[in-house]
């Protein structure tokens, strides 16, 4: 999760390397050969040892071959297709010839950590630019060529056509543009919205063939010549210590070429550090697995050797019930809620969760010459250079890291300690080695969702309206993973749910309380939205009970007139997603329109058959609005079906339609199965769970049997789609869930008795 | 260390192995077919999934001394002697539903599809959900998977 968004950076490479003219790169000899079309109107191609590469991300050879570089990593969101495909509309190249290749990890390409959902947020304009900028210099370039002035010149479909009919082709312009002076910003025209071509038009995934023939490379499938293979047994205790290990066993175990101890880094961790332990060095995966399980290792105890889930969320609930320190507040909340004239309260329980993409942590490293070279799946590349280049003692400019795709991720893949430690086993046994987390590792052994406990309050009054609202929310920093210090929820962490409250209520506090990390707290797929969002959708369906209106008019009387919310209500610790208020608004309208949409789209209050019931929830997050609807039946055994899930979704611009309806769904099994199943605790500082058989996630029969996603038609900027499905889907559940049998849900995962 | 001689994807392979390595790791660190992916290694989540003789097994928890002269079929031989470019139709309907996302566990998922429409024609929702609950997708495509099964086995049925 990035907490803040450095524009400023993209705009300082947009003038180093984004725009600048890196010359055509003339690499052969000139062959002076022209292959062109009968038609001396038409020419396609040019020098093929040209290569117009304008900028960073496009080049153009003499082929007319386009390739564009993606450099944000593919974890299923689709993002290695929707940013070239942008630059391509705008470039106007024929999709059919353009190439993908995935940037390495390099500062030059501006921002490349993936995570919080800003992919398009913040390159939607700068690709665009890039793209259109490209496409001045091809029609300069055929300009030049005809002797005729530019604005007679417009680039269409891989082709610069002139108003007479003739045209030249991308290939045969290359050369020629590359030795234009690169064009005044001033001069850039972006294209109007309705010439799109594949900017908010459906479109496949550039991997979609690899992927379903197996062909697609993630991060265990590359081998070098003569690698290694290895795994390391931990310490059950987050950063703990080795006491003593007995390798004698495992150098017995048939392929097993060498066993040694990796530090720990002790607690707090930090991202970055490996967990240290002890490795197994072998032949293949295998032989390193079962001379892993013949070690003999005493770990020593840390300081988080008494942590245990059922304690420390009793001490959560404890403290939430008190007055805690105040983050946000409008009015005197508690005055009003001693006039209230009827009260609605509640605690809420989110356990700690775990990502558990289903591929595991991964790396192969080859470390030589000083140098290191990494191929792995990384969310956040350029931070895993930093990290292997501190932890190796090299120059970062030694270290390559080569970027795979990426087996889910959901936030795991952001922290670079498993590529880490695949730099320093590899610089240890002197040559190349990959590194597995087997789901055992990836469970017992992650960045962990936090653990919370909640405590709402809201006071109505007379005129039956909500006139109070006490929040208090209690759970471990992420920042306690690197700083011990960081004992209380951070501002950004409550502007995921808390603070960020847009309903018009007079009087409202916003408290929390310590919670010291215990193990490592890490950002999963909406962070901290998750635990907030149930609280709040939850409580919300409460309301509207007591008030005695139906839950969608509630959220309506709640809202109040259409306005864009002023920051200042939200308090000083407001952090709009790390962007400024007035470049991304907070607007109640567009909030509005989401749930209207959904009581329209999803049929709601529509008769269902006893034991079936429909539930709301709506949020802002990641500065996408997303209102949804789920429909559930509760069987006479307590089995929960979900048959249908409405999504309304307002994104600003739809740059990837498909793609963000392949998020919505998706998102909603993700957060079906951690509302109804997921759930990690920890005895003694060990994390129980160990694999799916105790850690359960959404299979196909838990998952949304239908799930619709409507999205609002829209030209405001275009935000976030992976991670804002998540925080409202499990409040519409468990409001569905009360809708069908009357049980009110305070605590996941659901368990009905 | 033992050597066996196994029938794979038509083909016959040698390899030297510990008898208890289970299949997935002799396919992919062996032979270097990495279409089979590991996900669990205890049979829970199917991204390992290859057939035995065309039923469904997890690589992950089958050693390799107990395959015999039965056939493997991995995902890279699903059209074995059809072509490069020739796909299955099951590949052909997962690519028609855009089916996948980050796309790891997908080729477990289409060779549990695949053994399922090959004993069952027209799955009914029950028969899907009984067919593919060894297997996982963290990334929740399983709307798409429902709905690429019933496009291959219509396809099928022509």
């Amino acid at each position: 999760m990035k907490t803040e968004i450095y524009e400023h950076k993209i705009f300082k490479v947009t003038r180093r390397d984004f725009l600048k003219t890196t010359s055509v790169s003339m690499t052969g000899l000139l062959l002076g050969l022209q292959l062109s079309c009968k038609d001396s109107s038409k020419k396609l191609t040019g020098n093929p040892a040209a290569l117009f590469a304008p900028n960073v991300y496009i080049s153009i050879n003499g082929n007319g071959d386009v390739t564009l570089i993606a450099h944000r990593s593919e974890m299923g969101t689709g993002i290695r297709t929707s940013l070239p495909l942008i630059m391509a509309d705008e470039l106007e190249a024929d999709w059919s010839r353009v190439k993908v290749e995935q940037a390495v990890g390099d500062e030059k390409y501006g921002d490349q950590n993936t995570d919080g959902s800003y992919s398009l947020r913040m390159f939607f304009t700068p690709l665009r630019k890039a793209g259109a900028t490209v496409r001045l210099m091809l029609e300069q370039a055929a300009a030049k060529e005809w002797g005729v002035p530019v604005t007679e010149c417009k680039a269409h479909n891989h082709e610069v056509v002139h108003t007479s009919g003739k045209s030249f082709g991308f290939g045969y312009l290359a050369e020629k543009a590359g030795a234009l002076p690169l064009p005044e910003e001033s001069s850039i025209t972006l294209k109007d919205p309705k010439d799109y071509k594949y900017i908010t038009k459906q479109s496949s995934i550039v991997d979609l063939k690899d992927i379903v023939t197996g062909k697609a490379n993630f991060g265990y499938d590359k081998k070098l010549a003569n690698t290694k293979f290895a795994v390391i047994k931990r310490n059950p205790e987050a950063g703990a210590g080795l006491k003593s290990f007995d390798m004698e066993a495992a150098m017995k175990v048939p392929g097993v070429v060498k066993v040694f101890a990796m530090d720990a880094p002790g607690f707090p961790t930090t991202i970055n550090s490996p967990l240290g332990g002890v490795v197994v060095v072998a032949d293949n995966t295998w032989a390193a697995m079962k001379g892993r399980e013949a070690l003999d290792v005493k770990w020593m105890k840390g300081i988080n050797a008494d942590y245990n889930s059922p304690a420390y969320s009793n001490d959560m609930l404890k403290r939430a019930k008190t007055k805690g320190k105040v983050r946000r507040e409008n009015g005197q909340v508690y005055k009003a809620l001693d006039k209230a004239k009827k009260i609605v309260e509640a605690d809420y329980i989110v356990p700690q969760l775990v990502h558990a993409p289903m591929e595991t942590p991964c790396a192969q490293a080859h470390f030589h010459d000083n140098s290191c070279e990494i191929w792995a799946p990384t969310q956040d590349p350029q931070s895993a250079r930093k990290a292997v280049a501190t932890a190796l003692g090299i120059d970062v400019k030694a270290v390559t890291i080569n970027i795979t795709l990426l087996g889910g991720a959901f936030g795991r893949k952001s922290k670079p300690d498993f590529i880490v430690e695949a730099a320093l086993i590899s610089k240890n046994i002197g040559g190349p080695v990959k590194i597995l987390w087997t789901r055992e590792d990836d469970i017992q052994h992650g960045f962990y969702h936090c653990p919370s406990a909640q405590h709402i309050k809201v006071g109505i009054d007379e005129n039956n309206k909500v006139n109070a609202w006490l929040h208090r929310s209690v759970f471990p920093s992420i920042g306690g993973t690197s700083d011990a210090a960081a004992k209380e929820p951070a501002g950004w962490e409550l502007s995921l749910g808390v603070i960020d409250l847009p309903y018009a209520i007079e009087n409202v506090s916003c408290e929390s309380h310590e919670a010291v990390a215990k193990i490592r707290i890490g950002w999963m797929r909406s962070v901290a939205n998750i635990h907030h969002v149930f609280a709040i959708g939850s409580i919300l369906d409460e309301v509207a009970q007591a008030r005695g209106v139906d839950p969608v008019q509630n959220l309506l009387d709640m809202l109040g007139e259409d306005r864009m919310i002023d920051a200042k209500v939200f308090g000083p610790e407001f952090s709009n997603y790390g962007e400024k208020i007035e470049d991304f608004p907070w607007n109640t309208a567009r909030f509005r329109k989401v749930i209207e949409t959904a009581k329209e789209k999803s049929n709601w209050g529509k008769s269902l058959p006893k034991g079936s019931g429909q539930g709301i929830a709506v949020h802002r997050s990641f500065l996408t609005y997303v209102a949804c609807v789920v429909e559930v039946t509760v069987d006479a055994e307590n089995k929960i079906k979900i048959s249908k899930v409405d999504y309304v979704v307002d994104c600003g611009v739809a740059v990837n339609p498909e793609r963000i309806k392949s998020q919505f769904e998706g998102g909603a099994a993700f957060a079906a199965g951690l509302a109804l199943k997921s759930e990690i605790t920890v005895r003694n500082g060990a994390v129980e769970q160990s694999n799916f058989h105790n850690y359960k996630v959404a299979r196909m029969s838990d998952a949304p049997y239908e799930t619709a996603v409507h999205i609002i038609e829209s030209t405001e900027k275009p935000t976030g789609v992976g991670e804002p499905p998540v925080p409202p889907f499990a409040p519409a559940l468990c409001n569905a869930i009360f809708a069908a049998t009357g049980k009110r849900i305070r605590q996941l995962p659901v368990k009905l008795v | 260390m033992a050597m066996y001689q196994l029938s794979i994807n038509g083909e016959t392979h040698q390899v030297e192995a510990v008898p208890e390595t289970p299949l997935l790791w002799v396919l992919r660190d062996n032979l270097e077919l990495t279409g089979t992916k590991f996900g669990c290694g205890m049979a829970q989540c199917g991204a390992c999934t290859v057939h035995l003789d065309g039923n469904p097994v997890r690589s992950c928890s089958t050693p390799v001394s107990t395959i015999g002269d039965k056939k493997v079929t991995t995902i890279e031989g699903i059209t074995a002697g059809a072509g490069d470019d020739k796909l299955h139709p099951v590949q052909q309907a997962w690519m028609d539903e855009n089916v996948p996302q980050c796309g790891y566990c997908q080729t477990g998922q289409i060779m549990s599809a695949i053994a399922l429409i090959e004993k069952n024609p027209n799955p009914s929702d029950s028969d899907i959900d009984t067919a593919m609950a060894g297997n996982i997708c963290r990334c929740g495509t399983y709307e798409r998977i429902r709905k690429a099964i019933k496009r291959a086995a219509n396809t099928d049925a022509k």
